[in-house]
């Protein structure tokens, strides 16, 4: 009996690890199969780096203000210029990466995790509680997902920690239905009906033998989410609904007043929104390699 | 044909049903009065009590919840959503000012991108892994990446540096002054266009690269006909149904497109009707549009998937 339930429980968790690698081969195989997607990892690991560090990597102080120095053109001092009120632009996008960063990963973590609870949950109970759950994931994609945030941050009210909230609930019904999906399907293997048939409590199925099946998924899903949050958060800071001045956040350097100065200080909009592009693109490319190596049925969608 | 119709418009009732209880709910877990919101007070102004009783009367906010549900209810099925808090103008009469503008910017948008899109896509899927290929690829990952407010604003800078150009302050429509309204569309156009266009050219070209694989591609191959029949009369045909799909999910980023844009642009359209009513606080006018808003794309979603079966009779028996 105990060798039995050993060989189930330590049954081949995902197909990921079929071939038994050590992280660091795993990282290296996958720098190597998917050129790209190491770019993509490169430049996340550049962001992070960056964000991490950013209290002593940045040259000067990002709310200091010196109004002698409003306008400065980009050059050695101030690489990026400084802006209106004569804050190092450079500096700014340097600590707006950990706003970036923490928006980013917050939400969509927050959003996979509440949605692919609820989608393992659906799952597995079935019957009435996965119909009702069905329904009011349903409802919930009838909104557009910037819609949405923009509707719940405007009465959450523009703070960082209202905006990770306003982008994890659209994020909650996109998870649950790709999480539920996998999970209907492992459910129906026979190593579950194994389980079931020796008498496990159902919390240890699904905690042992179906939540681990969904792992992959739910990381692809996660990582996918990530550019779309920070790309999200950009756009709610832009139209005045997340972060508040003077906190340094990309979105929010683009919005107001810095196309009023488009003329005389055409630098002000320019870097923050390379640093949105590349940040986004790091994320996107480094999901998409991720899905093609953990998933290749997904591929496409 | 008849049945999956039905079946699908039967659907559609609690889905619109439950899509008003959420927005209606959304608008009442506001923390704190939203009486007290509307006037200011909860930044920690004097405010005069009769005032706040005004407001709350005039929202109906003394009324028991499930009163206030049908009283909004039966407004929106009559289309009347009340009154703009800011403007004091019926919420409807504030729409059909902005509508013809957004409805020109999405239709426009979605035309010019798909134009632009299918052939670009059927080219590098058919050039794959040349530099034709690359080319399409990193553009069209650009058009995910870059935020599209960020290419309104790169718009704007191009044009006031180099041709001192500043956004109009009126829209003029398209049946006042053709060319002036084409000359204001082709900027905010080409911005909400980017992120449609890419998307649009890399599922082309991911389907157009599966059907190529097929066998009755090979068959084409095999009569001897021209590469150009095969790829347009054999393959396009073939690929074209997972991009009607796309029109339905990219609708969703249509909207918020035109949200930025808008505002991007100082147009007076729908989108940055939503920022405004949000920045004055005018919750109305928010539980209405996005409630609209919600309702067109289940709309669309329901003709797109409509589109797909009448193209597609197997769908139907899934």
């Amino acid at each position: 009996m105990a060798t039995t339930d050993y060989a189930l429980t330590h049954a081949p968790v995902s197909p990921m690890l079929a071939p038994r690698l050590t992280v660091a081969g795993e990282i290296a195989k996958f720098a190597r199969t998917k050129p790209v997607g190491a770019v993509g990892g490169g430049i996340i690991l550049a962001m992070l780096a960056v964000a991490a560090a950013a209290g002593t990597l940045a040259p000067y102080d990002p709310y200091g203000a010196d109004y002698s120095l409003q306008f400065a053109r980009p050059s050695v001092e101030h690489w990026f210029g400084t802006d209106e009120f004569g804050r190092d632009i450079m500096s700014r996008i340097m600590h707006g990466a950990r706003i970036a960063l923490f928006v980013g990963f917050f939400a969509s973590f927050l959003g996979c995790t509440i949605g692919g609870l609820l989608g393992v949950t659906s799952a597995y109970l079935g019957g009435k509680v996965d119909l009702l759950l069905e329904r009011v994931m349903d409802m919930l994609l009838a909104f557009p997902q910037l819609i949405l945030a923009l509707a719940i941050a405007s009465i959450l009210g523009p703070a960082v920690h209202n905006v990770v909230i306003a982008i994890a609930i659209p994020i909650i019904p996109r998870a649950a239905r790709v999480v539920r999906s996998t999970a209907l399907s492992v459910k129906e293997n026979v190593y579950v009906e194994a389980v079931n048939a020796l008498g496990a409590r159902r919390t240890r199925v699904v905690l042992r033998h179906i939540v681990p099946n969904v792992v992959a998924p739910y990381i692809i899903m996660l990582t996918a989410q990530l550019g779309g949050a920070i790309l999200a958060e950009a756009a709610l800071s832009y139209l005045g609904l997340g972060a508040a001045e003077p906190t340094p956040s990309w979105g929010l350097m683009l919005s107001g007043s810095a196309l009023s100065y488009a003329e005389k200080a055409p630098w002000i909009p320019i870097f923050p929104g390379i640093a949105i592009s590349l940040g986004v693109f790091g994320f996107n490319l480094f999901g998409d390699s991720l899905r093609d190596a953990l998933d290749p049925k997904l591929r496409g969608r | 044909m008849r049945t999956y119709i039905l079946k699908r418009l039967l659907l559609i009732v609690p889905t619109l049903l439950g899509v008003a209880v959420i927005v209606f709910l959304i608008m009442r877990v506001i923390p704190g009065d939203v009486a007290l919101m509307i006037l200011g007070g909860d930044d920690g102004g004097q405010i005069d009590p009769q005032q706040v009783a005004a407001v709350r009367r005039q929202l109906g906010l003394d009324q028991p919840l499930i009163v206030q549900f049908g009283t909004w209810l039966w407004g929106v099925v009559r289309f009347d959503f009340g009154d703009s808090l800011w403007t004091g103008q019926p919420i409807v009469h504030e729409l059909a000012i902005r509508l013809p503008l957004s409805l020109q910017l999405a239709l426009m948008a979605t035309f010019v991108s798909v134009l632009i899109a299918i052939p670009l896509g059927t080219l590098a899927a058919v050039r794959q892994d040349t530099w034709v290929d690359y080319v399409v690829r990193i553009g069209s990952i650009g058009g995910l990446a870059i935020p599209s407010f960020w290419i309104g604003i790169l718009c704007i800078l191009f044009l006031v540096i180099f041709f001192g150009w500043g956004p109009p302050l009126e829209f003029t429509p398209p049946w006042v002054d053709p060319w002036v309204n084409l000359q204001m569309m082709v900027w905010p156009v080409v911005t909400v266009g980017y992120r449609y266009a890419a998307v649009t050219t890399r599922m082309t070209r991911s389907t157009v690269l599966e059907v190529l694989r097929e066998d009755y591609i090979r068959t084409a191959w095999a009569k001897g006909l021209r590469e150009r029949a095969v790829v347009v009369r054999h393959a396009l045909k073939n690929s074209m149904l997972p991009v009607i799909t796309l029109i339905g999910t990219e609708f969703a980023f249509l909207i918020g497109g035109l949200v930025v844009t808008e505002t991007v642009f100082t147009l007076n359209g729908i989108g940055r009707f939503v920022v405004e009513a949000v920045a004055h606080r005018d919750y109305p006018v928010v539980q209405a549009l996005v409630f609209l808003i919600a309702f067109s794309f289940v709309m669309v979603n329901l003709l797109v998937d409509l589109t797909y079966a009448w193209f597609d009779p197997r769908i139907r028996y899934r």
